[in-house]
């Protein structure tokens, strides 16, 4: 099964909203409280990024018998230090974003923690595409 | 520790109805919400001067199912709408943070402890 949700980064306000709806989809599909919990704070935490860090985008959740993956594909600035970007602590949000209650530098490293596999492709100018993978 | 003695011990204003009676097992106090993502792992109320949807989303991520606005913070109707339908009840108190997170603890809500491997 496939779901995608457009992500608008000329809203903030509805940010959340995709990983508010594929949430309710993974609770109607009975999956593991737990299991949800994981992904949806992973997913919410990838969306505010395409939100707030670059232009918006779109976000493809696949669910199959085994695993469930989320890929969430910017057309962004693109992320210059991938290392660095995956420490906790660094960042480079907006005093807007900030407003929000963003801007800790944690969200890249608890998508880490809460999926069991990551993947970052990011090029500066293109954009950044990750995936986060899920086991059932 | 029921919803209503949040209120009482807090004397604070509630924004919004949902169905049920609420109850909370810890108290959590955070501006930053990558924070409350990253450590809430329990059924917490939070508190927070932060005031806007994101909080609300937030909190419906984690599964946090009440939420106190310290200092006298306000939600707007659409926050209170947004929270509403996510069966999230809304409260205000005038004390600032540091008290609202101490009254409550010396009326017996213990905080969240944090695990954490960062
Ligand atoms: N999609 C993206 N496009 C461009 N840069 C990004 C993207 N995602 C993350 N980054 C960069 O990586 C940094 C770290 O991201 P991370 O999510 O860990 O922290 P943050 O978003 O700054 O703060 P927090 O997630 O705690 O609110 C960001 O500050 C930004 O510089
Ligand atoms: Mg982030």
């Amino acid at each position: 099964m496939i779901f995608k949700y457009q992500v608008d980064a000329a809203a903030p306000e509805l940010a959340g909203r995709a990983s508010t709806e594929f949430k309710s989809v993974l609770k109607q599909l009975g999956v593991n409280a737990k299991i949800i919990r994981k992904i949806s704070i992973a997913m919410y935490e990838g969306e505010i990024n395409m939100v707030i860090h670059a232009n918006g985008g779109e976000i493809t959740c696949t669910v199959d018998e085994k695993q469930i993956e989320v890929v969430m594909a910017d057309s962004g600035p693109g992320i210059p230090d991938l290392d660095l970007a995956m420490t906790a602590g660094w960042s480079t949000a907006s005093q807007e974003a900030r407003e929000l209650g963003f801007g800790a530098g944690m969200g890249m490293p608890n998508m880490k923690r809460f999926s069991d596999e990551m993947d970052v492709k990011t090029k500066v100018g293109v954009g950044t595409t990750l995936t986060l993978r899920f086991n059932l | 520790m029921k919803v209503s003695e949040i209120q009482a011990v807090l004397g604070a204003k509630i924004f919004n109805e949902v169905d049920e009676e609420l109850e909370v097992d810890y108290g959590y106090s955070c501006d930053l919400m990558s924070d409350v993502l990253a450590f809430v792992q329990n059924n917490d109320v939070l508190l927070t001067g932060t005031v806007n949807p994101q909080v609300v989303r937030t909190c419906q991520m984690v599964d946090i199912r009440v939420i106190v606005f310290v200092r006298a913070k306000e939600p707007s109707a659409e926050i209170i709408e947004q929270a509403t339908d996510a069966g999230i009840l809304l409260m205000g108190t005038h004390h600032s943070m540091y008290s609202a997170s101490a009254l409550l603890y010396e009326a017996g809500l213990p905080g969240e402890e944090i695990e954490n491997d960062f």
